[in-house]
C-alpha cells in the first residue's frame, strides 16, 4: 500500500518539477508541446489507474500509510500520513479521473501558448496538492494541500499575468481565501488545545484520534460549535459561499481548463470534503449545521438569480458553480454529507463538461475574432498604426459596447451547426444539471432536496425553509442553464459577417474528454439511486450506517414511500417546467427574451445583474477604508517615522565612522603602541588584582 | 651566592623592553626587524633558563623551534622589505601607510 | 664564584649591544651591535648548560640571519637616518610605556617569583638537558613538529623567492 500511495502522489509532483525546471532552464524544451502535455497527462492518468486498482480491491477497512514525521514539538507530533478509505478513494477518483481528462483537453486548448510548459507544471502541482488534501490523515497535512491548491489556483488565475485584470483577479482569490484559511488555522489550534487537555501522548490532529468516539465525547459543546463554525468559515473561503464567494466569478480570468478543473470540479469542493471528513464532529454541533444549511441555501439562490442575468458564458457557469456548491452545503447542513459528496461527484462530471464545452466554444470564437480582425470588421488588440487622414475604419455593429468578446453569448448563437459534438455534449450536461431524469443531476439534486425534507420531517423546522429555497433554486437552475445553451448553440448566428466567417469544431484531444464527461453526466446518477428506486450505492459505500467514514443523523420518522414518489415526480416535472419555460423564451425569441425578462422583473433584474452589489459593498466597507487608512495614516508614519529611524541610524553610524576612521593612520608603529599599551594594562591587572 | 632564576629572567625582561622600544621608536623597517629578533632572543633566554632550573629538556626544544620560525620569518620579512623598497623607494615606516582608513 | 661573574659579564655585554642597536643611526652599525648581543646571549646559553642551543644561536642567528640582514641593508644602500629635531609626543609616550612595561616586569619578578627556585647545580642539570637527551626528545617525541618545521622553512624559501622577484608587486 505504501508503494501504491507513492505511485498516486509522486508522479504529478515529479512531472511538475521536471516540466517546470526544464521549461525554466532549457528554453528549447518549451516547444515540445506534445511531450510536455503528454507527460503531464500521464502523470495524472497513472494515479487514476492506481486508484482504480485500490478501489476495486477495497474491503471497507481504512488503511493508514505513514511515511515520516513532519514535525515534532512538545505534545505535537505530525506525521506525513495518508488515509485510504471510502471517502478519500472516491475523491481521489474524481480528482485524478476528471483531472486526467482536463489535462488531455488542455493539450489542444493551450496549443501555441508561450506559457505552455508553465501551465502544465502548475496544473500538475495542483493535482499533487489536491491529492494531499483528500488523502491526508491529519489536519496539518490536509492544510498543506489546502494551501497548495490555493497557491496553484492563484498562479493559474493569474496565468496570463500581463493583463492587469487577471492579476487583480488572482490577488482577489488569494486574499479572500486567506480569511477562510485563518479560520481553519484557528479551528486547528482550538482542537489541539482542547484534545491535548485530556489526551495523553503525542497528538498530531490525526483523524483516527480526532473522530474517535472517546474524543468526540470528551469535547465540550462550546468547543464543538466553535470548531465546526470555524471550519465552515474556512470552507466558505475555499468553496465560495456567502460571504466569501466573490472571488470565484473573477477567477474565470484563468484559462478555461483551469476553471473546469480547479474552480468547478475539484478545489472548490474541498470545503465540502472537509465537512464530510469531519462529519461526526459537525453532527454534534446542531447550531453550526443550521448556519451551514442556511448559508448554503442563500448562496444557492443568490448565485442562481445572478446567473440568469449574465451574458459572459463563463460567468454564467461560475455563478452556477457557486449555486451548486450552495446546494452541497445545504445538504451538509441537513446532515446528508454523503449526498453532498454524491453531488460533488455528479457536479464534477457535468460542470467540467460544461466548462470544457464553453472552452471549446471560446476557442472557436477566438478564431472567428481573428478572422474578423483580419477582415477589419472588429478592432484588433494591438494598437496598429493607421493613417490619420484616412477615414476611420467601419466596424460591424455589435449587440453590446466595447470590442468583440469571444466569451459573450450575445455574439454567439447557432453554433450547433458548426460544432456538433460540443453542442451535443454541452446539451447533455445542461439537462443533467437542470435535473431532468434519468441524468446525473436529477438524482443528486433530488436526493439533497429529499434529505432536507426528511430532516425537516424529523423535527428540524429550518430544514423545511432551506428545502423551499432549494426547490426555487432548482427551477432557476433549469432556466439559466437552458438559456445559456440556447443562446450559444441555437437560434441565428449573431457575430458579424456570419455568412462568410465560420467557426470550427475542436480537435480530438478536446472533444474526447467532452464525450467522456458527457457519458458520465448521463450515468453518474445511478450511483446514488433514491430509496424508492433501488439501492443507493454511494450510501452503502460512504455511510457510517454501513461502516463508512461519513456520519449521518438517525431518523426516527421515515417519509412514506408514496410521499417520496410524489416528491421525486414533482422534482422531475418542476425541472422540466423550467426547461420548457426557457425554451419558450430564449428558444423562440433569442436575445429579446432578456429584454422582456428585464421588463417583467423590474428593479429586481437590476439587483441580479449587478450581482447584489456585493463587490461594491465590500469595496466600500472593507477595501476602501483599509486603502485610505493606509494612505492617510500608515504611509506618512512609514515614510517619516519608520524610514526616518532607519535612515537616521544609518546616518549616525556613518558620522561616527567618519570620525573614527581617523584613528586608522596606517602607520604600523601607532598600532604597535596601542598593543604595548594593552600589554601594560594587562600586566597591571595581573599585579594589582 | 647562588644564581637565582630571577637574574636571568630580569635580564630577559631588560632585553625584551629594549626590543619593544626599538619597535616603537625606530623608523627604519630593518632596524624594527632587528628589534623583533631581539625580543625573540629575550624570550629564548628565559626559556633556556627555565629549562635549566627545572631540568627539563622541553624548554630547549621550544627554543629550537622558535629559532627555526625566526629564520623563516627573517627570510620572508626581508623579502617583503625588498619588495616594499622597490615600490616606495624607502624603508621608513612613517611613509608607508597603505592601511590608512 | 665563576658563574655569577660570567653571568654579569655577558649580561652587560648583551644589554650594551642591545642599546647600541637601538641608538645607532646607521643600520649597518645597528646590525653589528646586534651581533654582539647575539654572541653574548649564546655565551649565556653555555653557562646554562645549553650547549646545543648556544651553538645553533651562533650558527643560525649570528651566522645566517645577521648576514642576511647585512646583505639586505647593503643591497638597498640604506643611509643613516637623519637626526630629527627634538622628541615628538609619540616618542615620549612610547618611551614612557616601554619603561613602564619593564618596571612592571621587574615588579612581577620581585613580587611573585621571589620564591622561584635557584638554578640546579650544573652537574645535575647537565644530565637532564644534555645534548643527547635533547636529540632523543627532538627525534622521537617531537619528530612530527620537526618535520612540520622543515615544511615551513621550504614554504618560507619559496615565499621569499616569490616576493623578491621583480615582477611580483
Amino acid at each position: 500500500m505504501e508503494l501504491l500511495v507513492q505511485l498516486i502522489l509522486l508522479p504529478p509532483l515529479l512531472v511538475a518539477a521536471f516540466n517546470g525546471m526544464m521549461g525554466l532552464f532549457a528554453p528549447g524544451y518549451r516547444t515540445n508541446e506534445w511531450l510536455i502535455g503528454g507527460l503531464a497527462t500521464a502523470a495524472v492518468a497513472l494515479p487514476f489507474v492506481v486508484t482504480v486498482s485500490i478501489f476495486l480491491g477495497f474491503h471497507h477497512e481504512p488503511e493508514i500509510v505513514r511515511y515520516f514525521t513532519w514535525m515534532a514539538a512538545g505534545d505535537l507530533t505530525v506525521d506525513f500520513a495518508y488515509r485510504i478509505d471510502q471517502l478519500s478513494l472516491i475523491m481521489t477518483l474524481i480528482v485524478t479521473g476528471v483531472g486526467a481528462l482536463i489535462h488531455l483537453y488542455s493539450i489542444g486548448y493551450m496549443k501555441g501558448d508561450p506559457g505552455y510548459w508553465r501551465f502544465f507544471a502548475y496544473l500538475n502541482l495542483f493535482i499533487f496538492a489536491m491529492l494531499n488534501l483528500v488523502l491526508a490523515e491529519n489536519l496539518p497535512v490536509l492544510f498543506l494541500g489546502w494551501e497548495g491548491v490555493g497557491l496553484c489556483s492563484y498562479l493559474l488565475i493569474g496565468f496570463w499575468y500581463t493583463d492587469l485584470k487577471n492579476s487583480a483577479a488572482a490577488n482577489k482569490a488569494f486574499i479572500v481565501n486567506r480569511i477562510g484559511d485563518f479560520a481553519f488555522l484557528l479551528a486547528m489550534f482550538i482542537l489541539f488545545q482542547a484534545v491535548t487537555g485530556f489526551f495523553d501522548g503525542p497528538f498530531g490532529l490525526d483523524f483516527t484520534t480526532l473522530l474517535s468516539a472517546d474524543t468526540l465525547g470528551a469535547l465540550g459543546n462550546g468547543t464543538l460549535l466553535a470548531v465546526a463554525l470555524l471550519f465552515f468559515i474556512g470552507a466558505t473561503g475555499k468553496s465560495a459561499q456567502i460571504p466569501l464567494f466573490v472571488w470565484l466569478p473573477d477567477a474565470m480570468a484563468g484559462p478555461t481548463p483551469v476553471s473546469a478543473l480547479i474552480h468547478a470540479a475539484t478545489m472548490v469542493t474541498s470545503g465540502l470534503y472537509l465537512l464530510a471528513r469531519l462529519s461526526p464532529m459537525i453532527l454534534l454541533a446542531p447550531t453550526a449545521m443550521v448556519v451551514i444549511a442556511i448559508v448554503g441555501a442563500l448562496t444557492a439562490i443568490m448565485a442562481a438569480t445572478i446567473a440568469i442575468t449574465q451574458n459572459d458564458i463563463k460567468r454564467v457557469l461560475a455563478y452556477s458553480t457557486v449555486s451548486q456548491l450552495g446546494y452541497m452545503f445545504l445538504a451538509a447542513g441537513v446532515g446528508a454529507f454523503f449526498v453532498a459528496i454524491f453531488h460533488v461527484m455528479t457536479h464534477a462530471f457535468f460542470k467540467a463538461c460544461l466548462f470544457l464545452g464553453s472552452g471549446s466554444v471560446i476557442h472557436a470564437m477566438h478564431d472567428v475574432e481573428h478572422e474578423l480582425e483580419h477582415k477589419g470588421l472588429v478592432p484588433g488588440h494591438g494598437g496598429e498604426h493607421r493613417d490619420e487622414h484616412a477615414a476611420p475604419p467601419r466596424y460591424a455593429d455589435l449587440p453590446y459596447e466595447g470590442g468583440f468578446d469571444a466569451q459573450d453569448m450575445r455574439t454567439m448563437g447557432g453554433l450547433r451547426k458548426y460544432m456538433p459534438i460540443t453542442a451535443i455534449t454541452f446539451g447533455i450536461a445542461t439537462i443533467a444539471i437542470a435535473g431532468i431524469p434519468p441524468l446525473a443531476g436529477f438524482f443528486s439534486k433530488d436526493e439533497i432536496l429529499f434529505k432536507a425534507f426528511e430532516y425537516g420531517y424529523n423535527g428540524h423546522p429550518y430544514a423545511y425553509f432551506v428545502w423551499i429555497i432549494g426547490i426555487v433554486t432548482a427551477i432557476l437552475t433549469a432556466i439559466y442553464m437552458t438559456r445559456a445553451y440556447l443562446l450559444t448553440f441555437e437560434g441565428r448566428e449573431r457575430w458579424p459577417d456570419a455568412m462568410d466567417t465560420k467557426p470550427h469544431e475542436s480537435p480530438w484531444t478536446m472533444w474526447v474528454p467532452l464525450a467522456v464527461l458527457a457519458f458520465f453526466s448521463v450515468i453518474g446518477g445511478f450511483f446514488g439511486l433514491p430509496a424508492v428506486l433501488g439501492e443507493s450505492w454511494i450510501h452503502h459505500w460512504l455511510g457510517s450506517e454501513y461502516g463508512g467514514p461519513v456520519a449521518e443523523p438517525l431518523h426516527e420518522l421515515h417519509v412514506s414511500h408514496s410521499l417520496e414518489w410524489g416528491l421525486l415526480i414533482f422534482g422531475a416535472l418542476w425541472a422540466a417546467l423550467g426547461v420548457f419555460y426557457a425554451w419558450t423564451q430564449w428558444g423562440r425569441r433569442g436575445l429579446e427574451a432578456d429584454a422582456s425578462l428585464k421588463r417583467r422583473l423590474g428593479f429586481l433584474y437590476g439587483i441580479f445583474s449587478t450581482k447584489y452589489k456585493v463587490d461594491e459593498f465590500y469595496d466600500a466597507t472593507v477595501v476602501k477604508p483599509i486603502v485610505e487608512g493606509s494612505r492617510r495614516g500608515l504611509a506618512p508614519f512609514d515614510q517619516n517615522w519608520v524610514d526616518g529611524t532607519v535612515n537616521g541610524v544609518a546616518t549616525l553610524v556613518r558620522g561616527i565612522a567618519g570620525r573614527l576612521r581617523g584613528i586608522q593612520t596606517g602607520v604600523v608603529q601607532n598600532y604597535a603602541l596601542a598593543v604595548v599599551l594593552g600589554v601594560a594594562v594587562v600586566i597591571a591587572l595581573m599585579i594589582f588584582v | 651566592m647562588d644564581l637565582a632564576l630571577n637574574w636571568y629572567l630580569s635580564l630577559s625582561a631588560v632585553l625584551f623592553t629594549i626590543g619593544v622600544l626599538g619597535v616603537l621608536l625606530r623608523r627604519n623597517a630593518i632596524v624594527i626587524f632587528l628589534s623583533i629578533e631581539l625580543m625573540l632572543n629575550a624570550v629564548n633566554l628565559s626559556l633556556v633558563a627555565f629549562s635549566q632550573a627545572f631540568g627539563d629538556v622541553d624548554g630547549q626544544i621550544l627554543v629550537f623551534f622558535v629559532m627555526s620560525v625566526a629564520a623563516a620569518e627573517a627570510a620572508v620579512g626581508l623579502a617583503i622589505v625588498i619588495a616594499l623598497f622597490r615600490n616606495k623607494l624607502t624603508v621608513n615606516v612613517n611613509e608607508i601607510n597603505l592601511f590608512r582608513g | 664564584m665563576l658563574e655569577p661573574f660570567l653571568f654579569f659579564l655577558f649580561a652587560v655585554l648583551a644589554v650594551v649591544g642591545a642599546l647600541g642597536m637601538l641608538i645607532s643611526r646607521n643600520p649597518v652599525q645597528s646590525a653589528l651591535w646586534m651581533v654582539m648581543t647575539l654572541f653574548a646571549v649564546a655565551c649565556l646559553y653555555l653557562t646554562l648548560n645549553a650547549q646545543f642551543i648556544g651553538v645553533v644561536q651562533i650558527l643560525v642567528y649570528a651566522g645566517a640571519i645577521m648576514v642576511l640582514f647585512l646583505f639586505v641593508i647593503m643591497l638597498l644602500n640604506l643611509e643613516a637616518t637623519p637626526r630629527l629635531g627634538g622628541l615628538d609626543w609619540k616618542k615620549g609616550v612610547a618611551f614612557v610605556l616601554g619603561v613602564a612595561v619593564l618596571a612592571q616586569l621587574l615588579v612581577i619578578l620581585s613580587l611573585r617569583l621571589n620564591a622561584a627556585p635557584t638554578l640546579l647545580p650544573a652537574a645535575e642539570a647537565a644530565d637532564a638537558t644534555s645534548v643527547e637527551n635533547l636529540g632523543l626528545a627532538l627525534l622521537t617525541e617531537h619528530a612530527f613538529s620537526l618535520e612540520i618545521i622543515g615544511v615551513l622553512l621550504l614554504a618560507a624559501t619559496i615565499g621569499a623567492v616569490l616576493l623578491a622577484k621583480k615582477r611580483f608587486v
